[in-house]
């Protein structure tokens, strides 16, 4: 088991040599315990009201906490890393992002619906296309399939283009250019072409919005050989997935989500990339493993309020990667905890969440003091009516009593 | 002997040769000879929506020989591929171009290397055109290490990049989009170049290749799609497929050319015209009339759907070869035994990299976990047994 830190701290290692400024974002101050165990450098999350927080508990988990939840569209007091920084929407983090590698790179460019002269549909890409042309954000007609084969072909001769479905659903029309030509392409000719494209759009339960805009596709792009999933949960990640995303030469598919376009956040002024692979330590804990990503992060933290009050210390992690697994950083907590619970948005079969359950399984065993518990949407098509809509996916109180039943 | 009857310059080899060069330099002298020679195509082009390029094709001896060469190459290739699947040396999936020859020899003939090319799984001759080699060929079929694409593609997976070729497509239809991607980044990027999408009868009838020429005409791409008419599906006649079987139709607003895929000079004629046309008012539909000997693959024994007449009907009237031959002989630029003698050297050839290629080693089993990721990422991959086989990608 040895093996598998050492060959996967090994890769954190290298590939977070990417990530720059990396280092001055880790608080000396208040940095819990296991972070030294860890080989690869380290980010610390910054989303809302936890930094002051962090700085307080000096990550002895004995001391009840209060105020652990990141609230959702709250700014911060005071931010402990940049006095500079700016504020900024979700949806424009992954905007700065991509301006940002487009201006760099002439190479990058961004096909898909309405992504140039009506700036997205939500809004990720507005002001592109006047600043960089029609051709370099190009407006496509509704064809997906033929559209993301069309950002392969060009992939393929060095272009780096950013592909956008308007919803994630949209993209199973166009499941054979990914999985056969994107996924593929690399392995077939022998190494001979890279596909260095970003597929990404919004995907999840949104708000009533009917069975075929509510997909989770992360759980049917899994198995796809050569591919890299990561989903952004917060505009800091965002723009840092963005750009790692567009700057890797592996096929990355970027899941954002339609509810958390709105979330706001105070990140640097300075460049930053994230690392692809690498989970985020949203809140570190003593009692139990929760790991999730995306929109459940939310509720996640939403319920670690109240589990906080009943006296637990959840240790919160966004896995953020969901292809490969950062199995580093979840083995970390997994031996320091010894329990599990995992919170997705996915259905219950074949999810994000049945797979990171068997790996987890396989390789932390030995430390595992109860079964894994996952917490997935059901399994039927997404409902239009509201109440029942809330009932598909996971609500914070559905956390809380898992938590609890895990901790007993 | 046959030489007497050549023009007495071409008697005094160029250099003293040792005897069974002899063949070799005198054929060298001619068919070097670039003068340009004027030939008409069998029928005249069709078009759609666009003036048809005139019948009569510039050519030269030269050309002509390497026509010959190619072709008769590319056919020994293909009929030794037959051979080596049924030993069993080449498995899966292997479809053969052979009859198709002049498509491939014609297009090259017409466009440069900075031009791409997709297609789908018919894909060995013109990964042969391309500057692709016999060893790579054979090596990749049979799986093994020195395959053009390290063994690990397969029948369907040749790709040549840097001549601008760019595979070799399992699935039908795929190929299509991403030669419109080849056509957007040559826009993008400014170059004069243009791209050749392949596809065949049966790919017509697919949706993306409605949304691709959709896309390509909407951005004045210069992409060319060539539809190669071999007239079946793989099992199922181009009547019983299409409602229109006028490929070359089919775009519509997309102008297209109807040409007879026999004949090589009729495919330069229109790739060249294609070529012209594409930089200058966008896409352009071309649609080859040619036709396949052999079934879709070898699973297929190509007799069940059409009769052994038809396939020798066509052999005899159409093959592409003996019209070139027939215009080498015509012409007086080679003889029947020279030409016979290029045969003979070409199955040699093919042979000897047969051999070489089963002498190739297997790819390593390390090799299952390379290319997965492009270099840089530690990705651990493990197999069945997850304690047992486990390495990291490099």
């Amino acid at each position: 088991m040895a093996s598998i830190f050492q060959g996967v701290g090994a890769a954190t290692a290298i590939s977070s040599s990417a990530c720059f400024d990396s280092k001055k974002l880790i608080f000396s101050a208040a940095t819990p315990r296991f972070l030294t165990e860890k080989k690869g450098s380290f980010f610390m999350v910054r989303s809302d009201g936890r930094l002051n927080h962090n700085n307080g508990i000096s990550s002895r988990a004995e001391k009840i906490v209060t105020n652990a939840v990141a609230a959702k569209a709250d700014a911060p007091a005071a931010s402990a890393t940049s006095k500079s920084g700016h504020e900024l929407l979700l949806f424009e983090a992954l905007r700065e992002g991509l301006e940002e590698e487009m201006d760099r790179d002439p190479r990058v460019c961004v096909m898909g619906e309405d992504v140039g002269h009506y700036g997205g549909s939500y809004k990720v890409t507005k002001g592109l296309a006047p600043k960089f042309g029609d051709l370099r954000v190009l407006d496509t007609p509704i064809a997906e399939n033929s559209f993301t084969g069309m950002g392969i072909g060009a992939a393929m001769t060095g272009l780096r283009p950013v592909i956008e479905g308007m919803n994630m659903g949209f993209l199973l029309l166009a499941f054979n250019q990914i999985s056969n030509n994107c996924g593929m392409l690399h392995y077939t000719s022998g190494g001979q072409f890279t596909i260095p494209v970003v597929i990404r759009g919004p995907g999840g339960v949104g708000r009533q919005l009917g069975a075929e805009h509510s997909q989770r596709l992360e759980s049917y792009f899994q198995s796809i050989p050569g591919i890299q999933m990561v989903a952004c949960s917060t505009p800091y990640n965002a723009k840092g997935l963005m750009k790692a995303a567009i700057r890797s030469e592996n096929p990355v598919i970027l899941f954002e989500h339609v509810l958390l376009y709105n979330l706001k956040e105070k990140i640097p002024d300075e460049e930053y990339v994230c690392n692809l692979e690498e989970a985020e330590m949203v809140r570190p804990g003593e009692h139990i493993t929760i790991l999730t990503y995306s929109r459940m992060r939310y509720h996640v933290m939403q319920a670690a309020k109240t589990l906080v009050n009943k006296g637990y210390d959840p240790e919160v992690i966004d896995i953020r990667s969901l292809k490969p697994f950062d199995l580093h950083t979840i083995g970390n907590s997994v031996k320091k905890t010894h329990r599990v619970l995992i919170v997705e948005e996915c259905m219950r079969t074949g999810g994000i969440g049945a797979s990171l359950t068997a790996a987890i399984n396989e390789n932390f065993q030995d430390y595992l003091d109860a079964p894994i518990v996952c917490l997935s949407s059901q399994d039927v098509p997404t409902p239009y009516a509201g109440t029942l809509e809330e009932f598909t996916i996971v609500q914070p109180a559905q956390i809380v009593t898992a938590v609890e039943q895990l901790c007993r | 002997m046959a030489l007497l009857r050549r023009s007495p310059h071409l008697l005094k080899p160029l250099t003293p040769p040792p005897p069974a060069a002899s063949a070799l330099s005198l054929r060298h002298a001619f068919s070097s000879d670039t003068t340009p020679i004027t030939v008409e195509t069998s029928i005249p082009f069709t078009g759609h929506n666009c003036e048809p390029p005139s019948r009569s094709v510039e050519t030269s001896a030269k050309e002509l020989m390497t026509f010959f060469t190619d072709m008769a190459t590319m056919r020994r290739m293909e009929i030794a591929a037959d051979s080596l699947y049924k030993a069993k040396l080449i498995r899966g999936f292997c479809h053969l171009y052979d009859g198709q020859e002049a498509v491939a020899i014609g297009m090259e003939a017409g466009i440069t290397r900075k031009d791409c090319i997709i297609t789908a799984y018919r894909d060995h001759c013109i990964y042969y055109c391309r500057g692709g080699t016999l060893l790579g060929t054979f090596a990749e079929l049979m799986g093994r290490k020195d395959g053009c694409s390290n063994g690990k593609g397969g029948s369907m997976h040749f790709y040549k990049p840097n001549n601008g070729f760019y595979g070799g497509h399992g699935i039908v239809g795929a190929q299509v989009p991403l030669g419109v991607g080849l056509a957007f980044a040559q826009k993008y990027n400014k170059e004069d170049h243009v791209s050749f999408a392949l596809y065949g009868d049966g790919a017509a009838n697919q949706g993306q290749l409605f949304e691709a020429l959709n896309m390509a005409a909407l951005w004045d791409l210069p992409a060319i799609f060539i539809c190669e008419n071999n007239h079946y599906g793989m099992g199922t006649a181009e009547w019983r497929a299409a409602k229109s079987p006028s490929y070359y139709k089919r775009g519509d607003y997309v102008p297209g050319l109807k040409v007879d895929g026999m004949d090589a000079l009729a495919v330069k004629q229109a790739c060249m015209y294609a070529k012209e046309h594409a930089l200058k008012n966008g896409p352009l539909i071309l649609e080859m009339d040619t036709y396949r000997y052999h079934g879709h693959s070898m699973s297929d024994p190509g007799s069940t759907y059409r009769t052994r007449d038809e396939v020798s009907g066509v052999r005899q009237e159409r093959d592409p070869i003996e019209r070139v031959r027939k215009l080498l002989l015509a012409h007086d630029i080679a003889t029947e035994k020279e030409l016979k003698d290029i045969e003979k050297e070409k199955r040699k050839e093919v042979d000897d990299a047969i051999a070489k290629a089963k002498e190739s080693p297997m790819p390593d089993p390390s090799e299952l976990y390379t290319n997965v990721y492009v270099k840089g990422y530690g990705v651990e991959a493990c197999g069945a047994d997850r304690k047992g086989v486990k390495a990291v990608l490099p």
